[in-house]
C-alpha cells in the first residue's frame, strides 16, 4: 500500500514538475499509439465493411485469418516486423527499425485484425431488408455505405476503442522493434519494463499512473462518443 | 403506365417468377395477393428496379427500361416495406433521407417533410428517435419517407401487417384518402382481402410465381377462375 502510494504522489510530482523525458515519453507514446489507431481505422473499417457485406469465394478463409490475428501474440508481430526491417530484410533500406515508425507498424500489426474483424462483424448484422430500402430511398452506392456505416457506428467506435486497448497496453513487439531507445523509442510501456527491472518501482508505478491516466481519458472520450444520448 | 412482358426471375435453377403479360395503368391502385412464397415480394423487387430480372423487358410509360437500372430509374418509384426499418436517427431525418440523397436544398427538404409529417399526423414525433416509436408511429413514418419523395408508383409491400386492427384500419384510412388525394400510381401487396378490398382498385392474385387472373377488385372476388376459385373462397368464408 506504501508502495502503491509512493509511486502516485512520485506520478503527480513528475507530472507537475514537467520533467522533459517523461513528456518526451508520454507525447511519444500518444503519437505512436494514435497514428497506429488511425491507420488501422483507416484500413480496417474500409476492409471490414467489404468483408462484412460482399460474398465472395474464400471469404469464410479470410475471416479466419482476420479472426486469428486478433490473438496474434506482440512479440511475434514485433518479430515479423524486425525480420522485414532488419538490414538484409525486405524493407531493410528503410532503415525503420528501431525508429518510431516501426513500432506503429507493429501496433498496426496487432491492432488492425482487431478493427477489421468487429467492424466486419458489425455489417454482417444489419438487415439485408435495410440494405435493399436504403437502396429503395435513392442511395447510390457510395451514400448506401455511408447509411450503412452510421446505422452500425457504436459497433465500429466499440472496434476502436479495443484497437486502441490492444495499442496502448502494448509492450512486446514495441520493445523488439524500437529498442526502448531514450529520446528515440522510448515508451510508457517499455519504460516501465525497463524501471522494473531496475527496481524503481516508485517510477514504474508513477508511470503506470501516468499510462492509465491516458489510457482512461482516450477511452472515456470515445465511449463518450459511443454512448451520446438519443433524443427522445 | 408499367407494362411487363414474359418478366421472369430466378434464383439458380428455380423459377420465383414467371409473369408471361402484366400492366399498371397511371393513377391505379393494383392489389396484388397471394399465399406466401406466392413472389409477391420478388415481384415487387423487379418492378422497382431492385433486382434485374432473369429475362423479360419491363416499360415505363413505353421505355424499356429492363436493363436501365440506374439511380435515375430507380429514384421515380418508392418503396415501404412490411418492417418500418427506419435509421437510428429522428423521424424528421428518417423522412428526410430520401430527398437528402437526392441532394435537394435544405430548406425545400424542411419544407417537405414538414408538409408529410403533417399529412400523416406525425409532426410531434418529429424530433423522436426512431427507435421509440410504436409499431404504428413507425410505419406512418416508413410511409411519410415513402410520399415525400413523391414518387410516380409507390410501392407498399404488406405494411399493414404487423400492426393490430384499430391501427391498421386507421392507417388504411389515411394513406387511403393520401393516394386519391395526390393520384399515385400504387402497387399494394398483401395476403389480407378485407386490406385489398379497402384499397385495391383493381386486384391480382399471384400463385406459383404467375399472376392467375387480374381485374377489378370486386370482380376478382365474385367470379374467380378455376386456378383462384380455392384459395379467394377460403379468404370470403373466413371475412363473412
Amino acid at each position: 500500500m506504501e508502495l502503491l502510494l509512493e509511486g502516485l504522489k512520485k506520478a503527480i510530482e513528475m507530472i507537475l514538475s514537467g520533467d522533459p523525458e517523461i513528456l518526451e515519453i508520454t507525447l511519444l507514446t500518444l503519437k505512436v499509439s494514435i497514428t497506429a489507431v488511425l491507420i488501422s481505422t483507416l484500413i480496417g473499417i474500409p476492409v471490414g465493411m467489404f468483408l462484412g457485406l460482399a460474398r465472395f469465394p474464400g471469404r469464410k478463409f479470410i475471416l479466419a485469418i482476420i479472426n486469428i490475428g486478433m490473438g496474434l501474440p506482440p512479440v511475434v508481430a514485433g518479430l515479423w516486423i524486425t525480420l522485414f526491417l532488419w538490414r538484409s530484410g525486405p524493407l531493410g533500406d528503410l532503415a525503420w527499425l528501431y525508429t518510431p515508425t516501426a513500432i506503429i507498424m507493429a501496433q498496426i500489426l496487432v491492432s488492425l485484425p482487431i478493427v477489421t474483424a468487429l467492424t466486419s462483424t458489425a455489417f454482417q448484422q444489419i438487415n439485408p431488408k435495410l440494405i435493399l430500402q436504403v437502396k429503395a430511398l435513392g442511395a447510390t452506392k457510395l451514400q448506401l455505405y455511408w447509411i450503412l456505416t452510421k446505422e452500425v457506428k457504436l459497433a465500429i467506435l466499440a472496434a476502436i476503442i479495443a484497437g486502441f486497448g490492444r495499442v496502448i497496453a502494448e509492450v512486446g513487439a514495441a520493445m523488439m522493434v524500437g529498442g526502448n531507445i531514450s529520446g528515440e523509442t522510448r515508451i510508457l510501456t517499455t519504460s516501465i519494463v525497463m524501471e522494473v527491472s531496475k527496481g524503481n518501482f516508485d517510477i514504474a508505478l508513477a508511470l503506470s499512473f501516468i499510462l492509465m491516466t491516458l489510457a482512461f481519458i482516450i477511452t472515456f472520450s470515445l465511449t463518450y462518443l459511443q454512448q451520446r444520448k438519443r433524443s427522445l | 403506365m408499367i407494362t411487363a412482358k414474359n418478366l421472369e426471375v430466378r434464383a439458380g435453377k428455380k423459377v420465383l417468377l414467371s409473369i408471361p403479360h402484366f400492366e399498371l395503368q397511371e393513377g391505379e391502385v393494383l392489389g396484388i395477393m397471394g399465399p406466401n412464397g406466392a413472389g409477391k415480394s420478388t415481384f415487387i423487387k423487379a418492378l422497382a428496379l431492385l433486382e434485374k430480372p432473369s429475362q423479360g423487358t419491363i416499360f415505363l410509360k413505353g421505355k424499356d427500361i429492363t436493363n436501365d437500372l440506374t439511380l435515375d430509374m430507380r429514384r421515380r418509384f418508392a418503396v415501404a416495406m412490411q418492417q418500418p426499418l427506419l435509421l437510428d436517427t429522428t423521424v424528421f431525418q428518417n423522412v428526410a433521407v430520401g430527398l437528402k440523397l437526392r441532394k435537394l436544398p435544405r430548406q425545400e427538404v424542411k419544407q417537405k417533410v414538414a408538409y408529410w409529417l403533417e399529412k400523416f399526423q406525425i409532426s410531434s414525433l418529429a424530433k423522436k428517435h426512431g427507435a421509440n416509436l410504436s409499431g404504428g408511429e413507425a410505419q406512418r413514418v416508413n410511409l411519410a419517407r415513402a410520399m415525400v419523395l413523391e414518387p410516380e408508383v409507390l410501392f407498399l409491400d404488406e405494411p399493414f401487417s404487423a400492426l393490430d386492427f384499430p391501427t391498421k384500419v386507421q392507417l388504411l384510412k389515411d394513406i387511403k384518402s393520401i393516394i386519391q388525394q395526390t393520384n399515385t400510381t400504387t402497387v399494394f401487396v398483401s395476403h389480407d382481402l378485407m386490406e385489398l378490398k379497402f384499397l385495391a382498385d383493381t386486384l391480382a392474385i399471384l400463385m406459383d410465381g404467375d399472376l392467375k387472373q387480374t381485374g377489378p377488385t370486386e370482380e376478382v372476388l365474385a367470379s374467380p377462375n378455376s386456378s383462384t376459385s380455392g384459395f379467394i373462397n377460403d379468404w370470403q368464408s373466413l371475412l363473412n
